[in-house]
């Protein structure tokens, strides 16, 4: 049988005539808090930025054609050679095209898929830009731009035009930036792109291409698959590459297997190709959450010491609680739930404080050549960090509180009163 | 004749400094509406008794009785609630929660007991005050009252329940004469009006005479 009233009235009375200590208690774990959530935001904001900047342009699985050697050279199926030791000198790689042999049958059967959320058809191409009478060596991607689009986030890193300006022309090109720049040319200008063949054919800017990696926007750039197809006089089943992205990037690893067996084609996943990154992230969320975790360990001890001196202080009011009928347990109650009274107020300014410091520095100003959609620092608002923030106060101050409070319910009151 | 309390071959030891055999074989009784004292010198175990007998101390042998009722071996849980129903306790030094209005102090140990409403409890304690001559101290902090107004509050605050017993720990021994004559007066009332019994240790020969009935100790012993 607790009394609730009686005790929170008794609490609120302590903590309000007590209000520097409380005030300082309080502060202790809004400061932890409110650092826990800038801290955890930005640096989860940063680490999403830094991955998407790579893995977005980085399909779940990437399906092409790799030219390699032949696993058997043909000396192994002669069988008068079968237990000798051959020498193959000068191997040369696999007479093969580059193009994925059935690569719209593919196509179709991973769309149909149901763990796939979709799949695009890409061609490389090897091309020189011309810019009177200089070369520069480089990459055309053909692409079905819309899809691309919605696939990965190229939208962001097309700076001129927008991705349907491509969709809608019949030769036009997303220039590099790097390119551009090199070449002094801009949005609506033409450029001349010759092939490997030397066939020259000139294709209207129709907008800009930065990805924020210089080596790639000074070598690539984007056309429509049709255009490519027909620059270098291929059919319309001409492709070089299958991406696809899953709906569980967890899938990938086993996926890329069974569809390179298959379809006797090379399929690299995602973790394979970014296994660095991911430790990379791994790395920054511990640093993280070690910071975090000492600061709120710090703010617990302070609650900790400020209910251990008010225990000390109120001695004599335990002593009389206890003799006129108050239970060790309400004792207990009374203590515990100044705590915790300490705990959520402090955690919830906590969380108002992490709020507006991630909003104030989500706001500093943030510019770099190399990330053309970022303008201001990337914040984390994720609700998550939010909940595990204001657990984590109750829980530190409830740890915090149950240690005193424990004592306040063991003291016997005879030894108070008669003072020995 | 009713017994409120009655003790039984009760035994306690202390253990620190050294073993010490502070109470021997205690057996007494209180009967309903009497006043009575304990008097003894220094260290002849009258106020460890008395903690025993509140229920606060429980570390004895023997057994205690509380209105025919075995107390002794009770949880605590069951103790705190008897203490809070049935013993009003007042002690040599004032002890009110000094943060608090001389009403809520008052009111303090009915609310935990809440058997009452709010209101009722208010307008009891405002009785208990009024009876007391301190109504128009209610609202004052209990800290910027008086010695004396201070230990009128306490007997309030031990009223409040409408206990069986009232004890008090040298109530008068931190008072001057005049008030001392008033705290006697008071208790000496609440015997005659109310009926209340009373168990008060005291140092006080004067006060102790007027009383119903002394109990004398001496080395743990009662004399008779």
């Amino acid at each position: 049988m607790i009394n609730w009233k009686v005790i929170l009235n008794i609490a609120k009375t302590h903590l309000l005539t007590k209000m520097k200590s409380t005030v300082t208690a309080a502060l202790g774990v809004t400061f932890g808090i409110g650092a826990y959530i800038t801290l955890v935001g930005f640096m989860t904001g940063l680490n999403q930025m830094l991955d998407s900047l790579i893995l977005n342009q980085t399909p779940h699985i990437h399906i092409y054609n790799e030219i390699e050697p032949s696993k058997k050279q043909p000396i192994a199926l002669y069988q008068e050679f079968e237990n000798a030791f051959n020498v193959v000198s000068s191997v040369k790689p696999k007479q093969s095209q580059k193009k994925i042999h059935n690569g719209l049958p593919i196509l179709n059967y991973l769309k149909k898929d149901k763990n796939v959320l979709g799949a695009t058809s890409q061609l490389r191409a090897q091309i020189f830009y011309l810019s009177g009478s200089i070369e520069l060596g480089g990459n055309l991607i053909g692409v079905d731009i819309m899809e691309e689009a919605r696939l990965s986030n190229i939208g962001d890193y097309v700076v001129e035009g927008t991705a349907e300006d491509l969709r809608n022309s019949e030769n036009g090109i997303l220039l590099g930036a790097g390119l551009a720049k090199k070449m002094s040319l801009k949005k609506g200008d033409r450029v001349q792109v010759s092939t490997i063949k030397g066939d020259v054919f000139p294709l209207k800017i129709v907008g800009i291409y930065q990805s924020g990696i210089a080596e790639i926007d000074n070598i690539q750039s984007y056309a429509n698959l049709k255009t490519v197809q027909r620059i270098l006089g291929e059919a319309p089943n001409y492709i070089t590459d299958i991406n696809v992205k899953l709906y569980n990037i967890e899938e990938a690893t086993a996926m890329a297997q069974s569809l390179g067996k298959k379809f006797q084609v090379k399929a690299t996943d995602i973790n394979e190709a970014n296994a660095q990154f991911e430790t990379g992230s791994n790395i920054r969320n511990l640093i993280t959450y070690a910071v975090s975790i000492t600061l709120l360990i710090v703010a617990g001890f302070g609650i900790y010491n400020i209910l251990n001196m008010l225990i000390y202080e109120k001695m004599k009011d335990i002593a009389i609680l206890k003799a006129t009928g108050f239970s060790g347990t309400d004792v207990q109650l009374i203590f515990m739930s100044q705590a915790m009274i300490i705990g959520a107020v402090g955690g919830i300014l906590g969380l108002i404080l992490g709020f507006v410091l991630s909003k104030l520095i989500d706001n500093v100003a943030f510019e770099t050549e190399a990330l053309p959609t970022i303008t201001t620092y990337p914040i984390n608002y994720n609700i998550w960090y939010y909940i595990i923030g204001i657990s984590f106060a109750l829980i530190s101050t409830f740890i915090a509180g149950w240690l005193p409070s424990n004592k306040a319910k063991r003291i016997d009151p005879v030894r108070i009163i008669r003072g020995t | 004749m009713e017994l409120v309390l009655e003790t039984k071959k009760i035994n306690k030891y202390f253990d620190k400094p050294v073993k010490f055999h502070v109470l021997k074989d205690i057996s007494f009784d209180i009967k309903k509406g009497e006043f009575a004292s304990i008097m003894g010198k220094s260290g002849s175990g009258k106020s460890t008794l008395l903690y025993i007998l509140s229920t606060m101390d429980t570390d004895y042998t023997g057994d205690l009785y509380l209105n025919n009722t075995l107390i002794t071996g009770q949880k605590h849980q069951e103790l705190s609630r008897i203490r809070n129903k049935h013993i009003g306790f007042v002690f040599q030094f004032h002890y009110l929660l000094s943060e608090f209005s001389v009403l809520e102090n008052v009111m303090l140990p009915a609310k935990k007991l809440a058997e009452k409403s709010l209101a009722e409890i208010e307008h009891d304690a405002m009785e208990k005050l009024k009876m007391l001559d301190i109504e128009k101290l209610a609202h004052q902090r209990a800290s910027r009252i008086s010695g004396g107004e201070k230990q009128r509050v306490a007997i309030a605050r031990a009223l409040i329940n409408n206990p069986s017993i009232l004890m008090g720990d040298e109530p008068t021994g931190n008072l001057d004469s005049h008030n001392s004559e008033n705290v006697f007066s008071i208790f000496k009332r609440l015997k005659e009006e109310e009926g209340l019994s009373l168990l008060i240790v005291t140092h006080d020969e004067d006060f102790a005479k007027r009383t119903d009935r002394i109990i004398q100790m001496e080395d743990g012993r009662i004399l008779d």
